[in-house]
């Protein structure tokens, strides 16, 4: 399980920072979902593993899931999906400008 | 409980209402909305004050919100820092809401509510005793800068894109980072990591450490430190000077944060050379050379701004990462101050812009004034620069001199570079001065009028900036204080513990606190 989980981070962590260093935004937005899926579920391994057993009862001290990491992970979950979809009103926005969304062509910013 | 108990509570409650009711006035007139911002942005300058003054006799004030007791609570603290940077961001606050009233606002009709919310945000960050709040708190100031950030022009969209996905990255490595450091503690309040991080298990102590060391990029991200800054100059350049003057206390946010957990938290996951102690003060300097650097290449006034406060957040950092007491105070200082020059400098710039027409403000663009000397104009020009530069006889100018008094053992590394950024600056600030109003060019008309609220507003700040500069004595009176303050994490940790939940206030106390250097120590290679 530990192995399991240990390489699915790493394999989200891994593509995610792969397509965040792509050139067209839509590949970037592909690759900052795929590093929030990859955080949250580290986020949920930091409360230790555990199978089976039920949350929040007193009487079972051991192997308890420690809940504080899930509502971390709801809590990242919600905050990554605005940040996300407001990156994809931007990707319109830029796609809609001059038909592509490469984020590093010349900048017109410096121009009068 | 008696209701002078909830005033930590007012910094973040007000904003949060003003910026949703702001959000349902969408469609009301620009007066309301401007009156009702207003209002919110002096209740809290009303209630940053009332902090400051309860902060100064040396209490910290705890509030349990939801009345959960600690360890299990998430806090809100009030301490010397936290008010001096409450009061810091009122009063920028209220000079934007000043500027924006001239038409900045215009550019969007959520703009008074997102400002509002990045209030909520700041407020929050410098108040919260949680990590996870922390990281909450980072998250609302950034998606309503972005959304500040974001408009029509594709420079602007594209800057906006390039901060958005740095940070969307910084996120994740800030998430991972509190993974870590909860995997091996157990915690993420930050008066019980004080408490807990000396005893970690010795096969987790690589995860804590790893856990500080990430968090300590994502901080140097916020603050646009050496290598993960140069996203600040384009980005403050492409929005409204209302907007850039308020984003000037968006870096200092991830400078207090090191502040914060890297003398109450962290110090026990330390690195070394490695870690923050080590780091920090090196990436300082390279900061300063960077910006220094790219003050010259600018071209635009508002870059060459956003230049010179890369060069002012380098200094800063440069005072946090000695790490030392008098280090420390000087930063305190120095962050006020740099915060206020920074954003009259980019008011300065805006109505600089906007008085020379379609020249706008590029260098390399020489206009002749209509009337040959615009005396205010270039009077506010002026004494932003010596503010922002810190040269004599204003604040900047005090603030680097308790630095290099505070390095003398250190003198060979750093005042070189400290003083040649400050020599680096002051001239691309004079060249860009006399370009701008000096030199002539035949035919090309501007005249220095309008924008009376982006001149008052600079105003403001550099009112304030001479009110830091002759109030001197007290301000860095209260920023020794200060970092005496920090130093002490047995207060904060008790400060915490001791108030229990207010409906049922008990008298605890909490564990005794292990020295700091035991589990560094053992760790060290």
């Amino acid at each position: 399980m530990e192995l399991a989980l240990a390489l699915a981070v790493g394999a989200l962590f891994a593509g995610g920072t792969w397509l965040v260093l792509r050139r067209e935004l839509y590949a970037v937005l592909l690759g900052t979902i795929l590093l929030s899926y990859g955080v949250n579920l580290l986020l949920l391994a930091s409360g230790r593993l555990t199978r089976g057993s039920a949350p929040l009862v007193r009487a079972a001290r051991d192997g308890l899931p420690d809940p504080l990491p899930q509502a971390l992970v709801l809590t990242a979950i919600v905050i990554g999906f605005a940040v996300s979809a407001l990156l994809v009103a931007l990707a319109l926005g830029l796609a809609h400008g001059d038909g592509d969304d490469r984020i590093d062509a010349d900048d017109d910013g410096e121009r009068p | 409980v008696t209701p002078s108990a909830h005033w930590p509570l007012v910094p973040v409650l007000v904003p949060l209402v003003a910026g949703v009711a702001l959000l349902a006035l969408g469609g009301a007139a620009l007066a309301t909305r401007r009156a009702l911002a207003g209002l919110a942005t002096l209740v809290q300058l009303a209630a940053a004050l009332v902090l400051l003054d309860r902060a100064d006799d040396g209490l910290r004030l705890a509030y349990a919100v939801g009345d959960w007791a600690a360890p299990y609570g998430v806090f809100l603290l009030v301490d010397r820092l936290s008010a001096w940077m409450l009061v810091l961001t009122a009063c920028v606050a209220t000079a934007a809401w000043l500027a924006a009233c001239g038409g900045d606002d215009r550019d969007s009709p959520r703009y008074h509510a997102l400002v509002q919310f990045q209030l909520l945000g700041l407020n929050g960050a410098f108040l919260t005793a949680d990590l996870f709040n922390l990281f909450v708190f980072f998250e609302i100031l950034l998606i309503a800068s972005y959304a500040l950030l974001a408009g029509r022009s594709r420079g602007r969209l594209r800057a906006t894109v390039h901060v958005v996905v740095l940070n969307l990255a910084g996120s994740a490595v800030f998430l991972v980072g509190i993974a870590c450091v909860y995997g091996a503690t157990g915690t993420l309040s930050l008066a019980d990591l004080a408490l807990r991080a000396p005893s970690v298990a010795r096969e987790d102590a690589g995860l804590a450490q790893a856990g500080a060391f990430l968090l300590l990029v994502v901080f140097a991200l916020k603050a646009a430190a050496a290598p993960l800054g140069f996203w600040l100059p384009r980005a403050y350049a492409e929005v409204p000077p209302a907007t850039a003057a308020l984003f000037s206390v968006l870096t200092k946010v991830g400078v207090y944060a090191m502040l914060r957990l890297y003398t109450l938290a962290f110090p026990c996951f330390d690195l070394g050379p490695c870690g923050p102690s080590g780091l920090v003060l090196p990436f300082g300097l390279a900061t300063v050379t960077l910006g220094a650097v790219g003050a010259l290449a600018s071209t635009r006034l508002a870059t060459l701004a956003g230049h010179l406060v890369l060069v002012s957040v380098g200094t800063l950092l440069v005072a946090v990462g000695t790490f030392r007491e008098a280090g420390q105070a000087a930063a305190v200082y120095y962050a006020a101050h740099s915060t206020l020059a920074g954003a009259a400098l980019y008011l300065v710039a805006g109505a600089i812009a906007r008085a020379r027409g379609d020249a706008g403000d590029r260098l390399d663009r020489p206009v002749t004034w209509r009337d040959r000397a615009p005396g205010l104009l270039g009077a506010l020009y002026g004494a932003s620069a010596i503010a922002i530069v810190g040269l004599p006889p204003l604040s900047g100018f005090v603030g680097k001199v308790a630095l290099l008094e505070a390095t003398a053992t250190e003198a060979g590394r750093i005042w070189p570079v400290v003083l040649g950024g400050t020599l680096v600056a002051a001239l691309v600030a004079a060249r860009a001065g006399s370009t701008v109003f000096w030199r002539d060019r035949p035919g090309v008309l501007a005249a220095p009028g309008g924008d009376r609220a982006a001149r008052g507003a600079a105003l403001v700040l550099l009112g304030l900036v001479v009110a830091l500069t002759v109030a001197a004595g007290p301000a860095i009176d209260y920023a020794r204080a200060t970092a005496r303050q920090l130093v002490d994490r047995r207060g904060y940790v008790d400060a915490v513990f001791a108030v229990g939940s207010l409906s049922a206030p008990v008298e605890r106390t909490a564990p005794p606190l292990p020295p700091v250097p035991a589990l560094a120590a053992e760790h060290a290679p």
